[in-house]
């Protein structure tokens, strides 16, 4: 028999769980380089990773506080901004989103090569980098909360940190693109050349869209390894890819979105490998394995895209009239 | 206590018939690293008699005993080396029931061969009993120390023969995008599915090699089909922008290569004959007869598909639609027609390449074609987005460059090297090498 409350509490936990809020704040990235400014940056995963790794290699190779290993992380994804931006931002969207993708993967073999092993634990990543954050924490020891969600000081804490700047930076992206900044960064999306003919520099407008989303991918990674541990595979094209997704669903120009989208995304994808698992092993779906059933999700993910992207490119959210999708 | 000793005996010499047979069937299957496999029950120990403790084993490769090879043993203050004899067998002698280092010697390897990568030096404990075997794997290779004239030499015909490959995907990628606009991020599995059909009737089904190859391509260019016809040409009719095909790419390439994962399995699989020995030699470079053959099927499909665009009626059509779509319409160019063949035959060209890198690397797995698909748009881009001829010339720069760069950076650095030069491309010639400067507007 199917445990019901099993699945519909482990999808409901999804809700407000750090990978939730990591995955929003990466898709509030996202929607300022693709919903706002009409950016293809299809290497949000180098810009998680650079977090991740910034955030790990600084604490634990370097010792630093964890506000200064914050700082290594926003910094290394500046520089990463600029690298990519310096010889594609003048070019036409699709080669940003080749050498966004190229770059994010260069990143991401940096990280697992056997080369750096000593630094980055090629493979098999880094771990023990979390004491310093834990010390932050000003809830005492126990285990809090109720129903699905309880947790204990340390899991509290995460989601705070997680979800309190997702909120910031949510009411932060809405200031900012209402203001004469987001104007232009809305009007170079539908109009380049319009913008450029207003005496405007659409290019260090471009770059900076490009900096600060990358920097909100940057905390996402940061947020991302909190409750796990830094491992290379995570940084794949396909995290990307889910990003998209979530951005997608709940509509790329929109601030709630991203973050309504991820929390969506991550509980019907909860609820469904769940549900799915759940009858493999009750036998309902002979012709299934378990491994397979695990596998099912990203086939789920990428025909939604495809469905999305065809039937309500807006998303839940998104307003017709601002589409991302120029020409 | 007599008899249950010698059934001990028996199920042990079962056990190595059944290694045997293991050892065998691996190798007929074609499995490129060859397991040194150790020998317990053989080995002569009189010549080690000081010692309680041994640590054994075989080397062979390609199951030829390799003799000479020189085994060194570290640990506790102790250390010996032993080479290995005649069968390959070879034992050290330790004083303590402990943890040792053991490293076996590239350099007394023969030619070509290598232990898999960083496994020459392998940490072994003993067990309950006081002989331990250790397996070092062996594999194909190179080691730098070969002389540099030659190693470039022979990084130069691999990278060819990766390039031409990478050019059968690249053109059909390049021409779907100067027909379409669209950059298809489901070519990837479109190289995949050529490789895994012939998987499927070749080794699954059992059918001979050349009639697998046939059907696997002919399949691929049912694919190229039926993806068009099912969903891009409806996308097109609905006027769906370039970037929402693009996004429509990447979800259905996800959704593709997992469904393969579900279907074959996360594991790697090898096409007959993916594993036979380089028994060409021409200088310094060694080469399998599939090599040759699949650099000679390269060229004469290139060869083939370069008559095609400058020669044939249709072929022009595809470079006017390419050129400007509009105005072969109103010149009495079906648009559609031309999309349509050129969707076929790029998936056709995509399935040949699969099948080609799946006897590269070699290996059939469910993300094969995603794992080149970037040095696919590297080639794409270098050679300028659209072009065909282009297309052929990156993907060549990019192959040598791969290989030529495994000189100095370590191998599984070595699509870094390839990534980073199409940055740098983009960064002072942003059209390509062959790209007309209109294009990037």
């Amino acid at each position: 028999m199917i445990d019901w409350i099993a699945i519909f509490s482990n999808a409901a936990q999804e809700l407000i769980s750090p990978t939730t809020a990591a995955y929003a704040l990466a898709a509030l990235g996202l929607a300022i380089h693709f919903g706002y400014t009409g950016l293809l940056n299809f290497g949000q995963a180098g810009f998680m990773a650079l977090g991740a790794y910034g955030y790990a290699i600084s604490i634990l190779s370097f010792g630093f506080p964890v506000w200064a290993a914050v700082l290594v992380g926003i910094g290394a994804s500046i520089v990463f901004a600029l690298i990519l931006g310096i010889p594609t931002l003048r070019l036409r969207a699709d080669y940003l989103a080749i050498v966004t993708i190229a770059a994010a993967e260069i990143l991401r073999l940096i990280f697992t090569t056997n080369t750096f092993d000593a630094i980055t634990g090629s493979a098999s990543g880094l771990q023990g980098y979390k004491t310093g954050f834990a010390a932050l924490n000003p809830i005492p020891d126990g285990t809090y909360g109720f129903g699905p969600f309880t947790y204990n000081a340390y899991d509290w804490w995460i989601r705070i940190v997680g979800w309190s700047l997702v909120t910031v930076l949510a009411v932060v992206t809405w200031l900012i693109m209402r203001s004469p900044w987001g104007r232009v960064i809305k009007g170079i999306r539908e109009d380049e050349d319009a913008v450029r003919a207003l005496g405007k520099n659409v290019y260090s407008y471009k770059m900076q869209s490009l900096i600060l989303g990358g920097v909100y991918g940057t905390l996402a990674g940061m947020i991302f390894v909190l409750p796990r541990s830094v491992v290379p595979a995570n940084y794949q094209t396909s995290l990307t890819f889910f990003v998209y997704a979530i951005l997608l669903l709940g509509g790329a120009a929109t601030i709630l979105g991203p973050v309504i989208g991820s929390m969506i995304f991550w509980v019907l994808l909860s609820f469904f490998s769940g549900f799915v698992a759940r009858a493999v092993e009750a036998g309902w779906l002979p012709f299934m394995s378990q491994v397979q059933a695990g596998q099912l999700r990203f086939i789920l993910v990428g025909v939604a895209i495809m469905l999305i992207v065809i039937f309500r490119p807006q998303g839940i959210f998104g307003n017709k009239k601002e589409l991302a999708f120029v020409k | 206590m007599e008899p249950t000793q010698s059934v001990a005996e028996r199920s042990r010499g079962r056990w190595l018939i059944l290694l045997g047979i293991l050892v065998a069937a691996l190798t007929l299957s074609g499995i490129a690293a060859s397991p040194a496999v150790a020998d317990e029950a053989s080995t002569e120990s009189s010549e080690q008699e000081e010692f309680e403790y041994f640590f054994s084993g075989n080397v062979t490769f390609d199951d030829e005993p390799l003799e000479g090879v020189r085994i060194t043993v570290e640990g506790n203050g102790f250390d010996a080396e032993t080479e290995t004899d005649a069968d390959g067998k070879w034992t050290i002698g330790v004083p303590e029931k402990a943890e040792y280092e053991l490293t076996l010697d590239e350099d007394t390897l023969p030619e070509g061969v290598v232990v898999e990568d960083g496994q020459a030096t392998v940490t072994a404990e003993f067990g309950l009993t006081n002989r331990k075997s250790v397996n070092f794997f062996l594999g194909e290779g190179q080691r730098v120390t070969t002389d540099i004239g030659a190693q470039v030499l022979i990084r130069v015909v691999n990278g060819l023969n990766f390039g031409l490959l990478l050019a059968l995907a690249a053109i059909g990628l390049s021409l779907i995008f100067g027909t379409t606009g669209l950059s298809n991020f489901a070519h990837a599995e479109m190289i995949t599915f050529g490789a895994l059909m012939v998987l499927s009737f070749g080794v699954d089904l059992a059918l001979p090699i050349w009639l697998a190859i046939i059907i696997a391509l002919v399949l691929s260019a049912a694919l190229g089909w039926t993806l068009d016809a099912a969903i891009w040409k409806p996308l097109r009719r609905r006027g769906v922008g370039l970037i929402q095909l693009m996004i429509v790419s990447i979800g259905l390439s996800l959704a593709m290569r997992y469904v393969y994962q579900f279907i074959y399995g996360g594991s790697t699989r090898q096409l007959p004959g993916a594993t036979i020995p380089s028994d060409i030699h021409l200088g310094p470079v060694t080469l399998s007869w599939i090599d040759v053959a699949s650099m000679i099927t390269s060229v004469v499909v290139l060869g083939a598909v370069a008559y095609f665009l400058l020669r044939t009626r249709i072929g022009k059509a595809t470079r006017a639609v390419s050129d400007n779509a509009s105005l072969a319409a109103a010149s009495g160019i079906d648009v559609d027609r031309v999309i349509r063949i050129v969707w076929v035959m790029g998936a056709a060209l995509a399935g040949l390449s699969g099948i080609l890198w799946a006897y590269f690397r070699p290996g059939v797995s469910w993300d094969m074609g995603f794992q080149i698909l970037l040095l696919v748009f590297a080639a794409v881009t270098l050679g300028g987005l659209g072009t065909a001829f282009g297309a052929l010339v990156g993907s060549i720069i990019v192959g040598m460059f791969i290989e030529l760069s495994t000189l100095w950076l370590p191998s599984d650095m070595k699509y870094v090297g390839a990534l980073i030069v199409l940055i740098l491309v983009l960064l002072f010639r942003p059209q390509g090498i062959l790209g007309r400067r209109e294009r990037i507007g």
